[in-house]
């Protein structure tokens, strides 16, 4: 390891949101001139760290050095002011004006006179300095992401930041810009910057990184590994853990028919890139399919697709044998399709709306609630009141605006709503996220319980543990592509090829080598 | 790490207070009791009444005795009470106008120039003429709402398929079609239909009259002289029926959900686009609906000057009475009654003075609707 002074010095940071302990004493060094890596699952608390580097949050307690000073960082004109800038995962730009006046937003120069020419020269010969091609004088709504991300990345070196901080960098780029960041990155620590890159992508991290710091659930599992020391399989198991908190009973039941076919589905993203490419599975009745993946592969997508919302540009998907994709929304919940929403609040509920409105969102169309074109508001009470009871949904009355209720209370509504229609399948998106122990729990009795009934469930989720232990069959999800399937009994022992599968590292069939045990987890720097 | 320094909380930032209360507003985590948002809206109405009371003292009139005026010109007697009925009876087709569109979060800002072009629909029934004057009353007044109804809806549909298909900007869309409604109103009373190069048409037959209370003085002897007409029952049976469509049907939860949250709207099935443009065709068509009975039941011919912004004032109505469309009789009433009193007031201006007050006092009321209000003490450092 280096002696010289490292660039960044964190210790015992403690970061605590309500109801989370999101970062509980992390450790942290960064040298001077390398580029490390943060990874670590989504909740891992990878940003949150680096957001206290950026001074955009205050530790609960901890020290941070920077270049061997203590610094206290109370906002982000802090920490730029010692050189640390942060470029976040979605953009804080203005779309309507040019990357010069961009870059020199909040600035205390030019003061009055912008003088815009002179600025978009130094900014131009900026650009040039560290290869980061864009024009000056362009607005930033006519940038593609890549560019947009440069713009971004100006804006810090402009500020004078030699320490910066990649939120996610790759999230939103396509293949080749991605190469061209690399390229960029590799080019400023060549000039003396030192840089943290966020990811959950283990690739990216073996490709760029000089060296990786791995947290999960808020603390640190491994601290400063240097990729060539470790493996993938190493990296993925301290990235996922191999813990299993804790098991639901799971009784084994021979699957019926097959309720779900999704045949060479593609679809494309909300930005015009492909989401899915040709995807094909089956979901038979009273099984439940796992759809493990990391965020941003395409999952959204595809439960948007088989319920409806999302046009699919090739294939088609079935429901109990009718067509249902490419068809409005009501095909798919008239043909018994139970959805919940990966939003809850964004998607699956309307805020200032009663429980009961909320638990009729689709059911005011059919008898009895429904009746010729009227809603019969006796009715409905009374079938949101028994659900309410029956789901334990804890309100002071069915005519509680549901913005009031907490996650987990929420998360009731959608399932008492999706549940209680009966569906033939089940999409459920990330049901238990966000919610605390105890409500995971119910959640996931209420899914195996629908097994039981012969529903079939497809459970996307980014908790490897969660699916593991609820799935019959696991598929393994990475950029829009079926990268493997493994049978549910045997994912205990195949978690490692999985955790491979799920970072692009391992495809099914394809063999690959080096798959030896290695023991010896490396806990806790410092 | 024990000579680095630890980063304490906020606790450790000492500020002087100056005045050792603060007023807080915390966010409300609960449902509002039922009898709040009354009194909260009655609280802002007396306090308008104050502001607009300070107002008349600083110009030099007598706050108390400009109100008892004004009260008792709108109110004073039966022949006020007509007039002030006559005066509420647009601004009511319209504040339900209003209702719908903004229930479903659609920004009709153009029930003014959908009131035009009602009133231009209806008096082609009669100026082109689609029907001869000798036409049975009913038929002829039947036709002319229908055509009323059919001219506003069709300046709603305009903007409302620009809105479902291309996402246009309903606010803008609608604000400048009030423009072309009232040039193309003028082209007609300056051109086609222009009475003796007078800008105004010819005076209807009366098979188009609207039945004023005033036609049945020989019957009793109580109406005669009073303008209220029919179009005060059409307005109060749609409020009626604006209340079941928006409260009790299908259609009205479907709207609500959408203008609530149109994902979870598009989640349900529901088809947003189309529910879009037939909103703004219902919502034109109230509005249309209101020039016709003003045409038909008041002014009796096409002319430049039939409303003093019937449409924007709508506007403000559906407000006051969050949306509610039995609401908006009463505060269209009390609408009626204030432009019925500016008249009685010099200057003129005061009467809208007062409006602008009451709705300002009304709308930030609702932030105690939202927060709660707490006082809370300082604590020195």
């Amino acid at each position: 390891m280096s002696e010289a002074t490292p660039a960044v010095e964190m210790r015992g940071i403690v970061m605590r949101f309500p109801g989370v302990l999101a970062n509980d004493h992390v450790d942290f060094d960064l040298h001077a001139g390398e580029i490390h890596a943060l990874l670590g699952e989504n909740g891992a608390g990878k940003s949150t760290l680096m957001n206290v580097l950026a001074g955009m949050y205050r530790p609960e307690s901890g020290t941070i050095r920077v270049h061997g000073r203590p610094a206290d960082l109370r906002s982000p004109r802090d920490a730029i002011k010692c050189g640390i800038g942060m470029v976040h995962q979605h953009f804080m730009l203005v779309p309507s004006q040019t990357v010069t006046e961009n870059i020199l937003l909040g600035l205390d120069e030019p003061r009055f006179r912008m003088r815009l020419s002179y600025y978009e020269g130094r900014v131009a010969q900026l650009a040039q300095d560290f290869g980061l091609h864009v024009d000056p004088h362009c607005k930033v709504w006519q940038l593609s992401v890549g560019e947009q991300q440069r713009v971004e990345i100006l804006k810090m070196l402009y500020r004078g930041a030699n320490i910066l901080i990649m939120d996610e960098p790759t999230a939103v780029l396509a293949p080749q810009e991605i190469e061209d960041l690399f390229r960029t990155l590799r080019g400023m620590v060549a000039e003396g910057k030192s840089i943290v890159f966020i990811s959950h992508k283990l690739g990216e991290v073996m490709q760029i990184a000089d060296r990786v710091t791995v947290l999960r659930k808020g603390r640190v599992t491994a601290a400063g590994l240097r990729p060539a020391d470790t493996s993938p399989v190493e990296m993925a198991r301290l990235m996922v853990g191999r813990t299993v908190l804790f098991r639901v009973e799971k009784e084994p039941q021979p699957p019926g028919e097959v309720v779900l076919a999704v045949e060479n589905v593609s679809a494309l993203n909300d930005r015009g890139l492909p989401a899915l490419r040709s995807i094909s599975f089956q979901v038979r009745a009273g099984e439940i399919l796992g759809v493990a993946g990391v965020a941003g592969n395409g999952q959204p997508e595809l439960a948007e697709v088989i319920t409806g919302l999302r046009r699919c540009s090739t294939g088609q998907v079935l429901v109990q044998g009718k067509v249902i994709s490419n068809h409005p929304a009501r095909i798919a919940i008239d043909g018994g399709v139970g959805h919940i929403p990966e939003d809850r609040r964004e998607v699956g509920t309307a805020p200032n709306l009663s429980i009961t409105n909320n638990l009729i969102l689709k059911s005011y169309r059919k008898a009895p609630i429904g009746k010729g074109l009227s809603i019969d508001q006796a009715k409905a009470e009374q079938y949101a009141s028994g659900l309410k009871a029956q789901y334990e949904i804890v309100a002071p009355s069915v005519g509680t605006a549901v913005r009031f209720l907490s996650g987990g209370n929420l998360q009731r509504v959608i399932l008492a709503r999706e549940i209680s229609e009966g569906p033939g399948l089940m999409i459920a998106m990330q049901p238990t996220r966000g919610l605390d122990v105890g409500a995971i729990e119910g959640v996931q009795r209420m899914l195996l319980e629908l097994r039981r009934a012969g529903t079939a469930v497809l459970l996307v989720s980014e908790e490897l543990d969660e699916i593991t232990c609820m799935s019959d069959r696991v598929v393994v999800i990475y950029e829009g592509q079926i990268v493997g399937e493994i049978p549910g009994d045997a994912c205990d022992a195949e978690r490692d090829r999985i955790g491979l599968m799920m970072t692009g590292q391992h495809r099914d069939g394809a063999a690959q080598p080096g798959q030896q045990e290695n023991e010896g987890e490396q806990s806790g720097g410092a | 790490m024990k000579g680095s320094r630890v980063v304490a909380p906020e606790a450790a930032v000492k500020r002087r207070a100056i005045f050792p209360w603060r007023v807080r507003a915390e966010p409300r985590i609960a449902d509002v009791p039922h009898w709040l948002p009354p009194l909260v809206s009655l609280g802002a109405l007396l306090l308008a009444l104050v502001l607009g009371g300070i107002v008349l003292a600083v110009v030099g009139g007598d706050p108390l005795q400009t109100y008892g005026h004004m009260v008792k010109a709108a109110f004073g007697d039966v022949g006020v009470l007509s007039d002030t009925l006559t005066k509420a009876t647009p601004i009511l087709l319209c504040g339900l106008s209003c209702s719908l569109a903004f229930r479903a979060k659609l920004w009709n800002i153009g029930a003014e120039g959908q009131f035009f072009l009602g009133a231009w629909a209806a008096s082609a029934v009669v100026l082109w003429p689609v029907l001869p004057a000798t036409t049975p009353r009913v038929l002829m007044l039947l036709a002319m709402a229908l055509a009323g109804f059919l001219g506003g809806a069709m300046w709603g549909f305009v903007p409302g398929v620009l809105k479902a298909k291309l996402n246009v900007n309903e606010v803008l869309t609608t604000l400048m079609m009030n423009y072309i409604a009232i040039s193309w109103n003028n082209y007609f009373i300056f051109a086609k239909w222009s009475e003796l190069g007078f800008q105004m048409s010819p005076k209807f037959p009366t098979s188009a009259w609207l039945p004023r209370l005033a036609d049945y003085a020989q019957q009793v002897p109580l109406f005669a002289g009073l303008t209220t007409h029919l179009g005060l029952l059409v307005g109060l049976v749609a409020a009626g029926i604006l209340w079941w469509v928006m409260y009790r049907s299908k259609w009205g939860f479907e709207i609500h959900l959408t203008g609530d949250n149109p994902k979870a709207a598009r989640y349900a099935g529901i088809n947003i686009a189309r529910n879009t443009i037939l909103v703004m065709m219902l919502s034109g068509g109230l509005a249309g609906l209101a020039g016709m009975s003003e045409i038909s039941g008041v002014v009796h011919r096409l002319q430049g000057a039939i409303s003093p912004g019937y449409g924007f004032t709508g506007i403000i109505v559906a407000w006051l009475a969050k949306l509610n469309p039995l609401a908006v009789v009463p505060v269209s009433i009390l609408f009626g009654a204030l432009i019925l009193a500016g008249r009685e007031i010099q200057p003129s201006g005061i009467a809208k003075l007062l409006q602008g007050i009451i709705l300002f006092c009304l709308i930030s009321s609702e932030v105690l609707l939202r927060y709660r209000i707490r006082v809370v003490q300082v604590q020195r450092g």
